[in-house]
């Protein structure tokens, strides 16, 4: 029956045609009314006025070398304090001649992260990828074996810093805040409990009050003699401050699974975790890629807090580079470097989510 | 209850209450289905029939009373509930087929993590029964990329991948356009004819007739009056099952 409609041929009309080209796409899109037309003018000439200023301050009246700020006089910016900086910009104290090290670390968490879009490494093999990678940055970082001076985690700072925190964080506390999010919807009276605390209390309380506590009042309860490494600490506080949040994300997703797919994996005989390992978590978390992808990021930015107590993130090293009394008044550089160094792992995020739910909506219109 | 059955029934509930909240749902449900037993149940809307079948595979919780399915009693014991979701395969109204897997998938997930069975046997089996849905071509789409009716004919071989002892239809039309009523139907009957147990609730009444062993008419959460399909529809017993029928069959 079917294949008879199919067979019919049936009359294709192309579009009319004032809708298409370039012309139709002005047309309708900056055009297609007085006040659009108002709005369309305006945007250009503010971008006339805007633009050519920063163009020429950036680039054409830059300063690109120079020994100190005072060298550097004209109107244009002085990308030679950067220059200057870079390495420590980067790296912070680390010592100069083993800052290949830290360049390697950062390299490999690039690595890390580019292997983690290809869907067809997921699973099992991500897994001991991400474990052989950490391990290598941690030897790279530490050193101590294989011939590599110890360098002390006090020394550590600059990019590689908030890549730590925030990579290593953030994969801890996903699984972590899978629980918790299964947990606040338990029947166990008593998980659900724990749960509900666990991330009201960290929801209500400031990322900075959680450092503080991670950095000053936890060796406090702590046994004299025992000391717990800082920036472990810091690590600490960001994975679990992170999992409150994911967790909530998470649970939006779990409440939006039809109670069918529940009825139907129970009426297949699966049990509670195959249940939820294989029908419902892959749907729920497909559908809170974009929040998700939100808090990675803020969780990424809120890495520059680290400042707080005591440790040089990058924004950090790229504030103490500025107390340089020889490099005055090159704080916009400073800042708008370290920006756009904070903008391309944000952008490359926000991409890579966009990606991923092009690839999980395929076929499934419904 | 005048015939001596040979075999014990496999599916017996003696005596079934239950309540939402302070609404009493289902009253003192007793009901034996043999095996190879066709029973089609119908009713009024919120007569408690898909509230019945839902409790012989604990998807719902009766409150009193015995269910004992394939020699199992449910209880809140959750070995006997898991062994009984085996031999029991289920079809829903709204098909509820897992939507970000393939139709493919969709049918070795349970075989593969609850029988163990291994993929390319799982699969084999899988292919088998969408030749025997008649969709054999359409294994590596997602269910969003298929008409209801299709959706509704891999949902039950879905439940058949599982070979189960019984299938619990749940309203298996009701959700669908008419013109796709006939196909998911063919399928049924068919099944039917390889002498599955089935436990339908439909309004499907031609359906029944074809297929059915026992009519069960139930209306305000009790069983009103059994019997097979030819007495039933010819003439029912009581009252309410003359005003049902009249409603339904009227046009």
């Amino acid at each position: 029956m079917t294949d008879v409609t199919q067979d019919l041929p049936l009359a294709v009309e192309p579009p009319p045609r004032a809708t298409s080209g370039p012309f139709g796409w002005l047309r309708a899109n900056l055009f297609s009314s007085v006040s659009n037309t108002i709005l369309t003018v305006l945007a250009v000439a503010l971008l006339a006025v805007t633009i050519p200023p920063l163009v020429r301050w950036a680039v054409f009246d830059a300063v690109w070398s120079a020994p100190n700020s005072r060298a550097c006089h004209g109107a244009g910016a002085c990308w030679a304090f950067i220059h200057e900086k870079l390495r420590f910009i980067f790296f912070g104290t680390y010592p100069y001649e083993e800052q290949w090290r830290p360049l390697f670390a950062v390299l490999i968490f690039i690595a890390l992260i580019a292997a983690s879009c290809d869907r067809r490494l997921w699973g099992r093999r991500l897994v001991l990828i991400w474990l052989a990678g950490l391990v290598a940055i941690g030897v790279l970082m530490w050193g101590g074996i294989l011939g590599l001076s110890y360098v002390s985690t006090e020394l550590w700072g600059g990019l590689p810093l908030n890549l730590i925190f925030a990579v290593i964080g953030i994969a801890f506390a996903f699984p972590i805040a899978i629980l918790l999010a299964l947990g606040r919807r338990s029947q166990l009276p008593a998980v659900r409990t724990i749960c509900i605390a666990y991330i009201e209390l960290i929801r209500g309380v400031p990322l900075i009050t959680v450092l503080f506590m991670a950095s000053v009042m936890l060796p406090l309860f702590l046994p004299p003699g025992v000391t717990i490494d800082k920036l472990l600490r810091a690590q600490a506080a960001f994975m679990l401050f992170a999992a409150a949040y994911l967790a909530e994300v998470i649970r939006g997703g779990l409440q939006a699974i039809p109670k069918g797919q529940i009825e139907a994996a129970d009426a297949l005989g699966l049990r509670f975790w195959q249940r939820t390992r294989l029908v419902i978590l892959p749907q729920a978390l497909a559908m809170v890629i974009p929040p998700l992808v939100n808090n990675f990021i803020g969780a990424f930015k809120d890495t520059s807090l680290v400042v707080i107590i005591g440790l040089f993130d990058l924004l950090g090293t790229v504030t103490t580079a500025l107390s340089d009394a020889n490099w005055r008044g090159t704080s916009a550089e400073a800042y708008i470097f370290a920006a756009s160094i904070y903008f391309c792992f944000c952008f490359f995020m926000s991409r890579y989510s966009q990606m991923l739910e092009r690839e999980f909506n395929k076929g499934r219109r419904s | 209850m005048t015939d001596t059955a040979v075999e014990a029934p496999i599916i017996e509930l003696r005596g079934v209450d239950k309540w939402y909240g302070e609404f009493h749902v289902l009253r003192n449900i007793n009901l034996d289905v043999g095996r190879g037993e066709r029973v089609v149940v119908c009713g009024p809307s919120g007569s408690g029939k898909s509230t019945m079948i839902r409790c012989i595979n604990r998807l719902e919780e009766h409150q009193r009373g015995q269910i004992i399915v394939a020699g199992i009693e449910l209880t809140s014991d959750v070995k006997n509930i898991e062994a009984i979701r085996r031999e029991v395969g289920m079809v829903f109204q709204q098909f509820n087929l897992f939507p970000h897997l393939t139709v493919l998938e969709n049918l070795t997930l349970a075989p593969i993590w609850v029988r163990k069975l291994p993929r390319n046997e799982a699969e084999e089996t899988a292919r088998l029964y969408l030749d025997r849905v008649r969709i054999p071509e359409q294994a590596d789409k997602y269910p969003g990329q298929l008409s209801g009716g299709q959706q509704q004919r891999v949902a039950i071989a879905r439940s058949l991948c599982m070979k189960p002892e019984i299938m619990l239809f749940d309203e298996p039309t009701s959700a669908l356009d008419p013109e796709m009523i006939k196909e998911v139907l063919d399928v049924m009957v068919e099944l039917a004819r390889e002498g599955m147990t089935m436990v339908c609730v439909t309004h499907e009444m031609g359906f029944a007739r074809t297929v059915a062993d026992t009519m069960v008419f139930m209306d305000r959460g009790e069983i009103v009056e059994r019997g097979p399909p030819k007495e039933f529809f010819a003439s029912p017993k009581s009252d309410r099952t003359k005003m049902f029928l009249s409603q339904i069959l009227a046009h």
